[in-house]
């Protein structure tokens, strides 16, 4: 028997300076990674400083959008939903959450593709998965 | 004296429901409590330390509500529930470099009293932490997070709920002969299955209790561990470690036990096979099992078939473990269960766990902490404790 996710409304991620780059890119409908420039790195978290040499000599870059899930769980109660680790095609693993899916269906290894949910108030879209 | 430094005082609060007492006043009772275990008093300590569950600007405001007067020494080491693990190593270091020689470590809070929902709700830790923006949106909570860990391992190693739930029905058994324990009645493995699912795979009999309390530690240089009435533990080996998202490049296979516990095993110059006993961190049940692994008890990815049958259990298995029932069964002061584990395996080294639980010639005994959360960014810290 199928048990779907339950849509829910993210809170609105808390906006800084240093991460103000990541959420435009979530409202212009992008999911950007942090590219370290002295190593060719990729990461996420994206930040303004390389989590490989602490220089500030990084760029953001966009993403696919597609990947498989790493790792999964679903938080139960009344309204259920799945908390993931998506493995992105270019390498770096996001937390995230599957949408729009069964929640019985879930495993690892899953392919994925990047979707939006509007935050809550006047909070940026937020970056998820649904099966692809 | 074969050791550096010796846990000469060692208490646990009984309580577990804290209704009627603050947060300092537990504090407090605990450094009381391991004062008069030492048989020291408070004008012996020069040395303090504790983590983010003092009440104030770290524990400024508990050196003054205690009335400490004769510190040189202090340290607010911060690593969740790993932290008082740290702080023994910490304190041994302190005690080498000659800067004090009575060495007071608390932990204390009330959680339960104050209604928390540890590991379901959604937690923050204020306003400018950068991950924050990151998870929050997504819902995560202890419980998701951890149960990921143990998706991935079911995943890459086929561990199985059962083999997890192994680790409960052993701590349930030890519980059953503590009269503080919150859950004292034996379960089986059929029992953790049948429980509610919290968090896939996770069911509510796979986490830990929510309880007030906590519990202190006196660590002293050998001259006056010889000079006091309680058995020697010494400080064999000490570790800490850290393990984090990586950028991206995350592993949730292992925790940093795998480097804390090595650090400890190495400045110890014993093997896991020389261990009698071991506290293991039980947040979850699939925290046990991939610290136990990753301290070298047996093999990566064989951690399931390793605690399974009653292999934890005492008097049945090889490797003892949580003999007090630990956080799945007996408590979980303040969310965090590093000093419970160090007080646990101090009571085995001295021969004073309850008479059912105790290991015969517990010698060599080993606790090891994990704070913050397997499944983001945590740290652990490893002791070997050695009864002389």
């Amino acid at each position: 028997m199928a048990t779907m996710a339950f849509d829910r409304t993210p809170a609105a991620p808390a906006e800084n300076p240093d991460n103000k780059v990541y959420f435009d890119g979530c409202r212009a409908g992008k999911l950007l990674l942090g590219r370290c420039k002295d190593t060719g790195k990729l990461f996420h978290y994206p930040r303004h400083v390389s989590p490989f040499t602490l220089s500030s000599n990084v760029e953001f870059v966009e993403a696919k959008g597609t990947g498989e899930i790493y790792s999964w769980s679903v938080a139960r109660g009344k309204e259920p939903y799945c908390v993931a680790y998506v493995k992105l095609d270019e390498g770096p693993i996001m937390l995230t959450n599957i949408v729009g899916c069964d929640l019985d269906a879930l495993r690892c290894g899953m392919r994925v593709k990047l979707t939006f949910r509007q935050s809550e108030g006047d909070g940026a879209p937020v970056p998820m998965f649904e099966p692809a | 004296m074969r050791n550096p430094a010796y846990i000469v005082g060692a208490f646990e609060h009984p309580t577990r429901k804290a209704e009627d007492k603050s947060t300092a006043q537990l504090h407090a009772e605990v450094a009381f409590g391991a004062l008069q275990d030492a048989g020291l008093s408070a004008s012996d300590i020069d040395g303090y330390f504790c983590a983010g569950d003092a009440p104030g600007m770290g524990g400024l405001s508990m050196i003054d509500y205690m009335g400490l007067t004769r510190l040189r020494h202090y340290d607010t080491t911060e690593s969740g529930g790993s932290s008082y693990v740290i702080h023994v190593g910490h304190a041994v270091e302190a005690i080498i470099q000659g800067k004090c020689n009575v060495a007071l470590i608390t932990l204390a809070g009330r959680p339960r009293a104050e209604g928390m929902q540890t590991g379901t709700a959604v937690r923050s830790f204020g306003a400018g932490v950068p991950d924050e923006p990151f998870e929050i949106p997504y819902g995560r909570t202890i419980a998701t997070m951890h149960a990921m860990v143990a998706t991935r391992h079911m995943y890459e190693f086929g561990t199985t709920s059962e083999q997890l739930a192994w680790i409960k029905v052993a701590a349930s058994h030890h519980a059953q002969h503590n009269p503080h324990a919150m859950l004292p009645k034996v379960v089986t493995v059929e029992d953790v299955l049948n429980s509610p699912m919290v968090a896939d795979p996770l069911h509510r009999l796979d986490c830990c209790v929510i309880s007030d309390g906590g519990g202190a530690l006196i660590v002293a240089r050998p001259e006056i561990a010889k000079s006091l009435k309680r058995p020697l533990v010494g400080v064999k080996g000490w570790g800490e470690a850290y393990k984090h998202q990586s950028a991206g490049a995350i592993d949730l296979t292992y925790s940093a036990a795998r480097f804390s516990g090595a650090m400890a095993f190495e400045r110890a110059g014993v093997k896991p096979a020389d261990i009698k006993y071991a506290s293991i961190y039980d947040s979850f049940t699939i925290s046990v099992l991939v610290q136990l692994e990753d301290l070298g008890f047996c093999e990566k990815g064989q951690g399931g078939k390793f605690v399974a049958d009653g292999n934890l259990i005492s008097g049945v298995g090889k490797l003892p473990f949580n003999t007090d029932g630990g956080g799945l069964c007996n408590n979980h002061p303040s969310n965090r269960g590093g000093m419970t584990k160090v007080i646990e395996a101090v009571r085995q080294a001295r021969g004073e766990a309850h008479p059912k639980v105790q290991v015969p010639n517990a010698d060599l005994v080993l606790a090891n902490g994990k704070g913050g959360n397997l499944g983001t960014r945590h740290g652990c810290g490893t002791v070997i404790l050695e009864r002389e």
